[in-house]
Parts: structure tokens; sequence; C-alpha cells
């Protein structure tokens, strides 16, 4: 035996340890494969052995073998045989292992769960340590379940350095199993508070990244950050604050306002860069997010930028990258403040740091006005001559091109420059980008008509040089611009000069050597050709040319035939045959030429890219019913119906579609039917189809988009782009000259006169008339086309599934308290009576987890019980405080000193520091706040008085509920006829749901505001447009202020600041809808957005320019889709629990409850779900999947409303509307 | 969140590979192959920060890097990180090595690989920044050598006698980086800190 021991540490001393195995590596250099497979096999060895020192010495040296790139899960048992050694040494190692290699499909990991529970609730911390950063790397969804109690519990354990781990580890388990974040958040925030910075910070980081996926359930949040931020000292979690203040501001302005004063004071006096460029990047944030409501900010906006230049001014080229970074997001919103240090911008570009001078391309990009992109755009191009190394010249060729075409060739104002700008690009050699400059020429000369002829004779001259550009075919992409250029003088060839030198061009030899695709476009292009030129000398009467051109043809056309290339081949082959025919013909002096245009007729238009994507699903159409009846019974009893409701949990699976039973697809078919027999554009089997589409030959029926005209300009001979630069100048200051007088003029005729200027100010963008007269042909888009993207929309991100709401968990209100399935589930030993909720054992765990286990069961009840009474005083304690100072609503509309005093007890100190330098700031402002802390304070004690009767109320409604499920099943008919409240012979009053926008002398504007059923963050606003003037109304353009939750959702590639072009005149006394989408975020409450409607006013005298001012009134009515709802489902709904109560009533009604009913159907989108005699039941849902449920009683003369909702802002803020609407009957 | 943190030297070779999710093998070395070939391009003055494109999955990551001597410590990270930040953070790393192994150098980090991610995971743990405090992690780290070594009393001493043996044989360890090369400038560390 002891000869045995000795025997093993003897080989031990020959085996090799990892020092060893590196040195071995180092010196097989030559063989390095081989030696270590040996050394595999050696491992493999050392794993069989019982010695767990060789064991673990074996797995540390496949630790670094794994570093190399070596597959060593096949050791995963072994691995979990040195986690469980007793001793640290070898746990840490099997641990380090672990972390390294394990990952959710090692199947043998489920059998370390004990292991890490032991070892997490060990007595030496470093045990525990050590297991908590392994979990840390390999969490599976199982080991976060079983082991999410154990780690919260460590969360409040004695050593900080636990403490701190165990927190940060939170976050892992939060995202395997996001089940535990409920009950798991209230003390995560408890952790905010530590004594310990590090565990504090770990907290800090933990809610940053939770709140950085799913800002809006972190807003309750912002005031104990605040206070955090004002007090800590602590860079790291400053910045981490500052962080994520960025993301919660966008949602929420308020916050923002806030924000200001302690960001521009931390900007002022921080030494650390670090912090400084993050509270620049916060404070811009800020300002994003109130550039809609508050414009007087440019203070702010200029101490960023200010900031952000001595950032790029820096000799760090950190700094200045980051500065230009951040210089970016300013850009969008405050482009004229950026534009200023365009000198700076244009310098980086001479950087010698490629990423430096990229950031600055990118920033050029937003930089750029009509006024100077040509100036722009020179420099840039006088870089790509200087630039080396291929990638950055393709960089830059990519940005050129970005920069022009950005908005639909908004900055353009001469295209003729921009052709020769793109011409000059081609002599580029060995670029990547060819088919880009191609597209380009090709997307110009398609869409801007009058650009044609300019186009087609550059593009001959391309031709006609084209042995430049294909000299190197093999690696050149720039020989695809060869394919736009045989396209446009081929499509174009009506304004081609010189056809038959194009043509010849066309024809030699050398263009055999040409990529296939580009031959083929070649072939069918030089018909085209042919077939123009053959036009032109039979009416010139030229017999013996236009022979002579078929002959030519006839005579070159064999060598494409001969291509290997297939398409070639075919093309080439059918076309000669067809010449031959036509030569024939020639002969027989039959003229040919109209019969050959003929081939080519008609115009081709451009189609946007997205186009076939966007066709909408026709009304009716569900893609996922049966088409035909389900193959057999047994599967369709597996899908059980389910209830229409979906719980919260279910919400963010938003767009799967609910399973309905048969009913209600029958119901659905019949609707179809109908639906297609009133749609005029269902194709039906009966012979009447109506060929709206095949009507409209294309053209005519091009929106077109006009760009005002002005003195149109000719440039023979080879252009050079520098030249239109001058020209150009030449053309702004001659039109600078005439507007003057213009100026003058109209002064002295209209004075007196009522007039409005459109601004004035010279030289200003909008003035510079563009050199051509322009049409820019928009893009075809199918009808209908739903203007959404849901491209970017990752239906797979982990981080959904934390999107849970925590709010009324961190309130402390009763609404949504933890369910029992919440729990996070605890391992027990056999006869453990209850469950206990971890909230009960928060204030235990410190002196639990001295305590060995088996004690504690003793003691665990009487401690449950002085805990739960604990508790209760807690609550009581904390509701108050919460009522008070938790409030987000109350902290952001008070003034900061009252704020930072609502936990006097906690931090004092703090609260003082903050008062006086807040108050000497915001004197101004604390006026009109106290002004709305009244009214506030008004809402909240009637909040409180509510609270009383809650419970009442409560009680009275469930026996409501109960009466109604006697009378469902006898009322069941009626209520299917009740829906919308229409029930009743009585006759109603019309009702129209347009309401007023605004009004002048020339123009009224009516809307309604209806919700998106496919999307869940759009509504569609109806506008109607009537002429109230005897003029021509046009040009008509709307435009609104976005604000951060609400936009208008413009064209791709427009600017926040750009109108949207209604799309048709008016004449007088017409009327005429538009429609536009707006995309929202939170739809909790109703939002009012400015706008503004620019037209042109005609008549005989001429045209004015005019504007129309109005707010567009975003009700939260208007987010509600009147949605069915069976009364069963509803009853469940309500009983459900998950819903907030609000109610209100109105006095004085004197109109008949039907009328009541069809009001609030109507005008507040809700279906009656029940009715008896004077009380009913209500349903709406919310595009984003609100349930909202109204039991609605007439009194004498009054009607009282109780409404459910998920949302309780959303319920408050409905009520409030209806209150209005019921107030006026 | 940090989703990776690599340590290689001028010609490639990893020192150090931290994943903090969960990659095969063979992505892993092409990963730091590529991100080494991109470092490689840049010289010493120009920015720490670079694009990565699509190299590490998300769009979002970013990769910052130091260059000390002969090794590469580069850090990809998310736009939640703040990326000066993270330089003072490779900065306390480096630092911290230092400390511990008494004038580290590119062999202390080649033969001590385990010892260099028990340090690291005193920093970082799960992708997430644990401890900033240099003193703070230079004590939880010597404390667990010392547990350590009470620990291995009789069965340690053997090996360590075996490799002292081994090391006799050996011509001196060249160092062939110093720390007085570590601390390049960094324009905010002693106010960050």
């Amino acid at each position: 035996m002891a000869l045995k021991m000795v025997k093993g540490s003897i080989d031990r001393m020959f085996d090799k340890n990892l020092q060893d195995l590196v040195r071995g590596i180092r010196n097989h250099k030559e063989d390095e494969a081989k030696y270590i497979s040996q050394c595999i096999d050696e491992i493999k060895q050392e794993l069989k052995q019982d010695n767990i020192a060789v064991k673990a010495n074996a797995v540390c040296k496949l630790t670094y073998l794994q570093m190399l790139g070596y597959d060593i899960s096949w050791a995963a048992f072994n691995i979990i045989e040195v986690m469980s050694a007793s001793k640290f040494t070898f746990k840490r190692i099997g641990y380090l292992a672990a972390s390294q290699c394990f990952h959710e499909g090692t199947d043998v990991i489920m059998l370390t769960t004990n292991q890490i529970r032991k070892d997490l609730s060990s007595p030496n911390q470093y045990d525990t340590g050590v297991a908590l950063t392994g979990l840390s790397c390999f969490v599976t969804p199982d080991l976060a379940r079983d082991l999410a109690n154990d780690i919260m519990t460590l969360m409040s354990h004695t050593k900080p350095y636990i403490r701190k781990k165990a927190v940060l580890i939170m976050y892992k388990v939060f995202l395997k199993y996001p089940e535990s974040l409920r009950p798991a958040f209230p003390r995560l925030k408890e952790k905010l508070e530590d004594p310990d910075p590090g565990v504090q910070s770990a907290a800090v980081n933990v809610i940053c990244e939770l709140a950085r996926r799913n800002p809006k359930n972190y807003l309750s949040l912002a005031p104990l950050f605040f206070k955090l931020m004002t007090s800590s000292t602590n860079n790291w979690v400053l910045i981490k604050i500052i962080k994520l203040f960025g993301a919660l501001t966008p949602l929420e302005p308020r916050l923002g306002k806030k924000l200001i004063e302690p960001l521009t004071n931390l900007i002022h006096s921080t030494s650390a860069m670090s912090l400084l460029y993050e509270c620049v990047n916060t404070v811009i944030a800020v300002l994003i997010s109130l550039s809609s409501g508050m414009p007087n900010h440019s203070a702010s906006i200029q101490l960023c930028v200010q900031k952000l230049r001595i950032l790029i001014e820096d000799s760090d080229q950190n700094l200045k990258y980051l500065g230009l970074l951040a210089m970016s997001k300013i850009l969008k919103t405050h482009p004229k403040s950026v534009q200023s240090h365009k000198d700076l911008i244009l310098q980086c570009l001479d950087d010698k740091d490629e990423s430096i001078r990229l950031r600055a391309l990118d920033l050029l990009y937003g930089m750029v006005s009509k006024k100077n992109l040509m100036e722009i755009v020179k420099k840039l191009m006088i870089h790509v001559d200087k630039a080396e190394g291929t990638t950055y010249r393709d960089e830059l060729l990519t940005k050129i091109i970005d920069i022009c075409s950005q908005s639909n060739y908004q900055y353009i104002t001469n295209f003729e420059w921009y052709i020769s700008i793109l011409v000059e690009l081609t002599r580029l050699e060995g670029t990547r980008h060819g088919h880009l400059i191609a597209a380009q020429m090709l997307d110009v000369a398609i869409r801007v008509k009058a650009i044609r002829k300019f186009a087609v004779s550059q593009m001959a001259m391309l031709l006609d040089n084209a042995h430049l550009i294909a000299s190197n075919t093999q690696r050149n992409g720039i020989c695809e611009v060869l394919y736009a250029a045989a396209w446009i003088c081929g499509e174009f060839s009506e304004h081609l000069e010189e056809a038959n030198q194009t043509l010849e061009a066309m024809l030699r030899p050398k263009v055999t050597t040409l990529p296939g695709h580009i031959q083929a476009v070649y072939v069918q292009n030089m018909v085209k050709l042919y077939a123009s030129i053959l036009q032109q000398k039979e009416r010139s009467g030229e017999k013996e040319g236009a022979q002579e051109i078929t002959q030519l043809m006839i005579e070159r056309l064999p060598q494409f035939v001969q291509s290997a290339d297939l398409e070639v081949q075919e093309r080439a082959s059918c076309i000669l045959q067809l010449i031959k025919y036509i030569q024939k013909l020639q002969i027989k002096e039959v003229p040919v030429a109209e019969e050959v245009i003929a081939l080519f007729a008609g115009e081709l238009n451009p189609v946007a890219p997205k186009a076939q994507k966007k066709v909408p699903v026709p009304e009716g159409l569900d893609l996922d019913a049966w088409i035909n009846e389900p193959p057999s019974d047994s599967e369709s009893e597996d899908e059980k119906p389910k209830t229409i409701f979906h719980d919260e949990e279910q919400r963010h699976s938003r767009h799967r579609q609910p399973e309905i039973d048969e009913e209600e697809l029958a119901r659905r078919r019949e609707a179809r039917k109908q639906e297609q027999a009133n749609n005029p554009f269902y194709i039906k089997s009966s012979p009447s189809p109506q060929k709206r589409y095949q009507d409209t030959p294309g053209v005519e029926h091009i929106p077109v988009v006009q760009i005002d005209l002005s003195v149109p300009l000719k440039v023979p001979g080879m252009p050079m782009s520098d030249q239109y630069v001058k020209l150009e100048e030449e053309r702004r200051h001659k039109q600078k000259l005439e507007k003057d007088k213009k100026k003058k003029k109209q002064k002295k005729e209209k004075r007196g006169k009522h007039h409005r200027h459109n601004s004035l100010h010279t030289e200003s963008e909008e003035d510079i008339a563009p050199a051509h007269h322009v049409d820019i042909i928009t893009e075809e888009m199918p009808e209908n086309a739903l203007p959404s993207d849901e491209d970017d929309k990752d239906p797979n991100d982990p981080y959904k599934a934390l999107d849970i709401d925590l709010d009324n968990l961190v309130s402390g209100k009763p609404s949504r308290p933890l369910a029992d399935s919440e729990k996070l589930p605890v391992q027990r030993h056999r006869n453990v009576e209850t469950l206990k909720s971890p909230d009960s054992e928060a204030p235990l765990v410190e002196k639990k987890s001295k305590k060995p286990k088996k004690k504690e069961k003793k003691h665990k009840e009487k401690e449950r019980e002085k805990g739960k009474k604990k508790e209760k005083e807690k609550k009581v304690v904390e509701e108050e405080e919460e009522k008070k100072g938790e409030d987000l609503d109350f902290w952001l509309s008070t003034a900061p000193p009252p704020a930072s005093t609502t936990q006097p007890q906690s931090e004092p100190e703090v609260g003082a520091a903050v008062v006086p330098e807040a108050q000497e700031v915001k004197k101004e402002e604390r006026e009109e706040r106290e002004e709305e802390e009244e009214e506030e304070e008004g809402k909240k004690s009637s909040k409180h008085k509510k609270k009383k009767h809650k419970k009442e109320k409560d009680e009275k409604s469930k026996d409501k509920k109960k009466s109604k499920k006697k009378s469902h099943h006898s009322e069941e008919e009626t209520t299917e006829s009740v829906q919308n409240g229409t029930l009743d012979d009585e006759p109603l009053p019309p009702m129209s749901s347009y309401r007023l926008l605004a009004e002048n002398p020339y123009i009224k504007m009516t809307y309604d505001i209806q919700g998106n059923l496919q999307n869940d963050s759009q509504v569609t606003v109806s506008v109607i447009f009537e002429n109230k003037s005897t003029s021509f109304l046009k040009s008509m353009e709307l435009n609104v202020l976005d604000s951060l939750n609400t936009k208008m959702l413009r064209p791709e590639g427009s600017s926040v600041h750009d109108g949207i072009p209604v799309p048709f005149q008016l004449p007088p006394g017409i009327s005429n809808e538009a429609q536009f989408v707006f995309t929202l975020q939170s739809i909790v409450m109703a939002q009012k957005l400015k706008g503004t409607l620019s037209f042109i006013v005609k008549n005989d005298e001429g045209s004015t320019h005019e504007k129309l001012d109005f707010k567009l009134h975003f009700s939260c009515a208007s987010y509600l889709i009147t949605t069915p709802c069976y009364s069963d489902a509803f009853a469940k709904l309500l009983e459900s629990g998950d819903l907030h109560m609000s109610s209100i009533k109105v006095d004085g009604i004197s109109i008949s409850f039907q009328h009541l009913l069809a009001k609030i159907c109507f005008h507040h989108h809700f279906s009656v779900v029940e009715r008896v005699d004077s009380c009913a039941s209500m349903y709406s849902r919310s595009i984003q999947g609100h349930h909202v449920c109204l039991l609605v009683k007439k009194g004498e003369n009054s009607v009282s409303i109780d409404g459910k909702c998920n949302d309780s802002t959303l319920l408050s803020n409905l009520l409030d509307e209806m209150k209005e609407t019921l107030s006026k009957c | 969140m940090i989703n990776a943190i690599l340590v290689f030297n001028n010609h490639g070779k990893p020192r150090l590979v931290r994943f903090y999710q969960h990659l095969a093998e063979e992505v892993q070395q092409q990963i730091i192959r590529e991100t080494f070939h991109l470092v490689l391009k840049r010289d010493d003055h120009i920015c720490n920060f670079l694009e990565c494109g699509s190299l590490f999955g998300g769009s979002d990551y970013k990769l910052i890097y130091r260059h000390y001597a002969t090794l590469y410590f580069v850090f990809c990270v998310d736009s939640s990180e703040s990326e000066l930040g993270i330089l003072d953070l490779i900065q306390v790393f480096v630092e911290t090595l230092d400390k511990c192994f008494e004038n580290v150098c590119e062999l202390d980090l080649i033969f001590h690989m385990d010892k260099v991610h028990h340090i690291l995971q005193e920093v970082v743990i799960g992708g997430m920044v644990l401890e900033t405090n240099m003193n703070e992690i230079v004590a939880q780290v010597e404390a667990q050598s010392k547990l350590e070594k009470a620990e291995g009393g009789l069965s340690a001493a053997p090996s360590r006698a075996v490799s002292a043996v081994k090391n006799i044989n050996l011509p001196e360890i060249p160092r062939n980086i110093n720390i007085g090369d570590i601390n390049i400038k960094v324009p905010n560390l002693s106010q960050f800190m």
C-alpha cells in the first residue's frame, strides 16, 4: 500500500504539468500537431487515474489546449469530477475548464446542479466565488431555474465579494430564465443602495443592461438613479447611469429636462474624459428627445459642440474618433450647429488614421446641402485621386454616391454635373464598385427625363472609349458601367446624335472579351439602336444607308453567335435571323422600320426595390387559415381553442395568430366572400374582370415630383465636373441678382396687398433653384403598400423575454403581486409546508446564511411568522413612502428640491447638497411647476379616495359579474346583434368621426385617426382637404414636428424635417382625402403634434404661397381598435386580475342609453359585449394589445363608467376623453 | 457587456482567450485570426477603437484594444460599454497582471495561463465588469493563492520540486517585455480611477 503511494507520487514526478506542456509545444515547432496529439493521449491516461491531483493537472493542460483551438468537450465528465474536488485548488481548475468549454449543448451539465448548489452554500467564500464565476459562463435555462433561488439568497450574503458576484450573475440567470426577474427584482433594487460600492456598481450594471433592452419598464427607477447620479463619485457607476439615462429619455422627455442641469454641471466640472464624453452623449440624447417640445436649448447644443470640437482637435486619436462619433449624433437633429465646423471635419479627411477618416466621411454625408454639395464632392474627388489602397478609395467612392443620391437626389441641383462625376469615377482602376456606378447611371437616366439627352451622349462616349475601361476585364469591376452605358444608349437611342458611330463601337470585336451578362445587354441594345437608325434612314429616304447598316449587323453579329455564354449566344442568333429577314424585305423595298421599332415600343418604369414585398395582404385573406378542411380530425382536436386574450407574458409574441375555432372560421369565410364581392381588385372567376391595371398605360400614372424650373444649360464636349462648379457659381450669382430685382418689383407692386413671403433670407438652401427643369420619377409601388419596414425585427431576440412589467411590483401596489406560479422554485426536503414568497425571506437571509441547514426547519416557522409581521409593517411604511416619493410622475413634475427630500431618512445630506444648487437655477421654472404640482396633488388626493372605495367597488363589480353570467345564456342571441350598439330601431343622429383640423379662407382640413391592425406601433391619419376658394390649390405639402413618441412616417431617405407631398391637387370646391402614417412608441397618453400645410394658390392673378398651421390631436381612443369580444372571454379577462381599475361619473346626461352606447362605440372604438337594461359591458383593444373593459351604467340623470385595463395611465386617459365626449351630450 | 477578451502576441499566437458566449473552437480560432489581422494593420499612433463588422455576430460590437510591447489586449464590447472606460479597464488589468507577476512579461502569460484567467475572473465575470479597483483585485487574487498554498502543503510540494528541477536545465527565461513599456500614456487614467 505504502509502496503504491510512493509509486504514485513518483509517477507524478514524471507527468507533465502545464509548464512542461507549454515548453514541449514550444520545442516542437515543426511537428506541433503531432506532439499535441501525443500529449492528449497522455492526458487521457492521466484522466483514468483515481488521483484527483493527476486529474486536475490533466484538466488544466486541456484548458490550455482549448485555447489553441482543440476541442476538449470529450473530457466534460472529467471536468465535472475535478469541479467536485474538495480542495479549492482543484475545484478552481475544474470550474475554469468548465467555463471555457461548457455550453447549453453539453449534456453532462445537468449533473452539476447539486455540486454547484453545494459550492454556492460553502462556508468558504472563495468556493462560492469560483462556482459563481463558472456559472456566469455556462448557465443554462435548467441551471438557472434550479439555482435562481440560491443565487438570489447570495445577493444578501454577508461578504460584499459574494454579493457583487451574485448580483452580476443574476443578469445571466434572467436571460436564461426570464420568470426569475419579477421575484428577484425587489432585491436587486435594494442592492442599488448597498453600503459596498462594488455591490452598488454591480447592481447598477445589471439594471442598466436590463433597461437597455426594455427601457420602458425601468422608468420608475429614474428617481433612484437620479439620486445615485448626484451622490456617487465612482466614475464607472456614473458612466453606467448616464448611459442608462440616455436610453430612458426618449421615453420620457420630462426626465430629459430634469437631467440637463446636472449633466451640464458634470460636463463643466469633471476632468475625466470618459465621463465628459458620456455626459455629452446623454445630453445629445436629451436634446434629441426635446427637439420637438423645447426649442430653446441652443446653449446646451453649443456647449456639446464646443466640447466635441475640443475632443476632435485633441492630439489623442481616441478622443478625436469619439468626438466625431458623437458629432454625427448631433448632426441628425441639429445639422446647422455641426455644419459650422465643416472645416474641422474636412481636415479629418486628411488624417492618417483610417477609422477617423471614415467617421469624418459619415459626418459629411449628413452635412451636405444644395449649396455645398458640389464643393464637398469636389474635395472628395481629390481624395479619391490621392487615396492609396483600394479599400479606402472604394469607401470614398460609395460615400460620394451615397451623398449625392441621398433623399432621392435631394441636394443635386445639376444632374449634368452628377453624370459627369459618375463618368469621372469610371476612370478608377480596380474598384469593386462598378455595379454601383452603373446602377446610379441607370437610375438617373431613367428617372430624370430631362437629363437623358446628356446622359446618352456621355454614355455613347463611354462606349466609344470602352477599350480604356475594359482593358483588364479579369479583376476589373468597372466594366460594369458598360452595362449601364449600353442599355442607356439603346433604350434612349432617339437622343443619340451619332447613332451609327455608337453602333459600330458596340460591334467591335473587343466587346467579346467582356463578361457575358454585359455582352448580352450589348446585343439586345444594339438592335434598339439599329431600329432607330433604320427608322431615321427610311424617313429621310436613304435606302442605301439603311441597307448598309443592315449589312454591318449581319457581318458583325456572328462573333456573338459564337459566344460561350448561352444568353449572348441565344440572343445573338435570334437577332441575326431577324435581321436577315429584314434584309430580305429591304431588298424587296418594303419599309420595315416602323415594325422593327414596334419591338421596343413603350417605356420601362422604375419599380421600387421593395415593391413586391410591400404588396399588402388583402383584407380577409388569412394566410394561416386552412384552404381545405384539415387532413384529419385528430389533429384539429389537438388545437384547443384558446381565449383570444393573451396574458401579459404572451404579449411579446403578438404576431402569432390566435387559433380559431370552426365557428369563427366559418364567420370569417363568409366575411371574406362578402369582401371579395365588393372588392373591384379581386379577380373573380366570373367573366367580368375589371382590367384596372391593364387599362393604364404606365407613364401617365407615374407620380412625378416637380422641381422648379430654371435656365437650361448645355455644355458640349467632354465634361469635367469642375467646370460645373464654376458655372454653378455664376448661375447662382445671376439668380440672386434676378431675385433681388424681382423682390424690388414685388415690393413696389404689392405694397399694401395682403401678401405672405416665404422666408426671404437670400442664399438660403431653398432659394437655390436647380439648373434643369427636372422631373424625378418616383419608383412604382403597389397600391395600398404598407410603408412599414418590419425587416429589422428579430423574432429570436433573447432580450425580448425580459420585457416584463416591473412597475407595480416595484412600487408595491397591490395590483399585480407575485403569483404563486411566479415564485422561484426552491429545493426543499420532504415535508415542507407552504411556499413562502421570496419577499418574506428577505429579512431572514442574513441570519440564515450563517446557520447550518439542518437546524433551519424549526426556526423557519417561527421566523416566518415574525417575518410576515415585519413585512406587513414594512409594506405599510413603504407604501406610504412610495406613494409620495417613488411615483415617477410626481417626481418628474416637481422641482428637484422636494424630490430629493422624499427619502430624508436615508440620505439627508445628499438632498441638502442638491437643493441650493438646483434652487438657484430653477427659480424661474419653479413658478410654473408649482402650479403643476398643485394640480398633481389634487389628483393624488382623489387617488387616495379612490383607493379607499376600491374594495367596495370590487365587491360590487363581482356581484355584477355573477349576474352577468346568469343572464349570459338567455341574452346570448341578443348580444350578438347588440354589437356596436345598433340594436334598437331608434334612429341615431348622424355622426362623423372626422374632426376639424384647421381651416382658413382657402382650405379646410378634417381628420380621423385609425389604428393599424397589422402594426402595433402605427396609426393612419386620414385627412380630408377641402378647397373652399375659387382658386386652384396645388403643391400641397404636409409637415409635422415629430415628437419623440410620435413620428410621421416619411419615405425612405428623407429627413425628419421634410414634409410629405399631398398626392393630388385641388380644383375649386373639390375635396379629397390623403392618408399619412404615423409611428408611435407609447400609446398610453394622448399626443398633440404641431404641423403645417404649405400650398400654392393659383388663380388668374398669379400664384401665392400659403401656409396653414394645425395641431394634430392623437386621442387615446384613436389607438383603440373596435374588437368584438364574447361575454365568456370577457368574464375571464375580468377575473384574471391583471387589470387596473378606474371609474368616472358624468352628470346631466339627457340622451338615451342607446345613443350613449352608440357614441362610445363610434367615437371611442368600443364594441358592446352585453347589455342588460341600462347597464352595458363594452370592450376594446389597443393596437399594442391592451385590453380595455368598460361597465357603463345609466342612472336617472347620470352615467357612471367603470373601466379596467392593463395599463392604468391609458385607462385614466381614455376615461377622461370619454368624460369629455359625454359631457357634451 | 463585454463579448470577448483576447490576448495575443505580435504574431497572432493566442495567450488568453475568453469568450462570453459559446462558440465552437474553430470559430474562436477564426475570430482570433481575423481580429489579429485587423489589429496588426494599425500602427500604434492611431485610435484604439475599431468597428469589426459582423465578425463577432452582432453589428453592435466594437473592438477596443491596447498594444503593449509584444502583446495585444483586445476587448470586444457592445454599445453599453464606455469606450474610454474599457481602455482604462485594459490598463487596470495589465497593471494588475504586473503586480501579481512582478514585472509581467509575455512568458508569464504563456506559462501561467491558468493564473491569468483567475486574475481576469476578478475583473470581469460573465461579460460584466466586476471590479475596477486594482488593490481590491490584487487582494482577492492573493487571498486565493494563499488559500491554495495552505491547501497544497504536502501534495503540491513534490510537483513544485520537480518543476524547480526541470527549470534548472533551461537557459534563463528571457524577460522580453517590461512593464516600463506598459505605462504608455493613458490620457485620463489618473482622473478616471
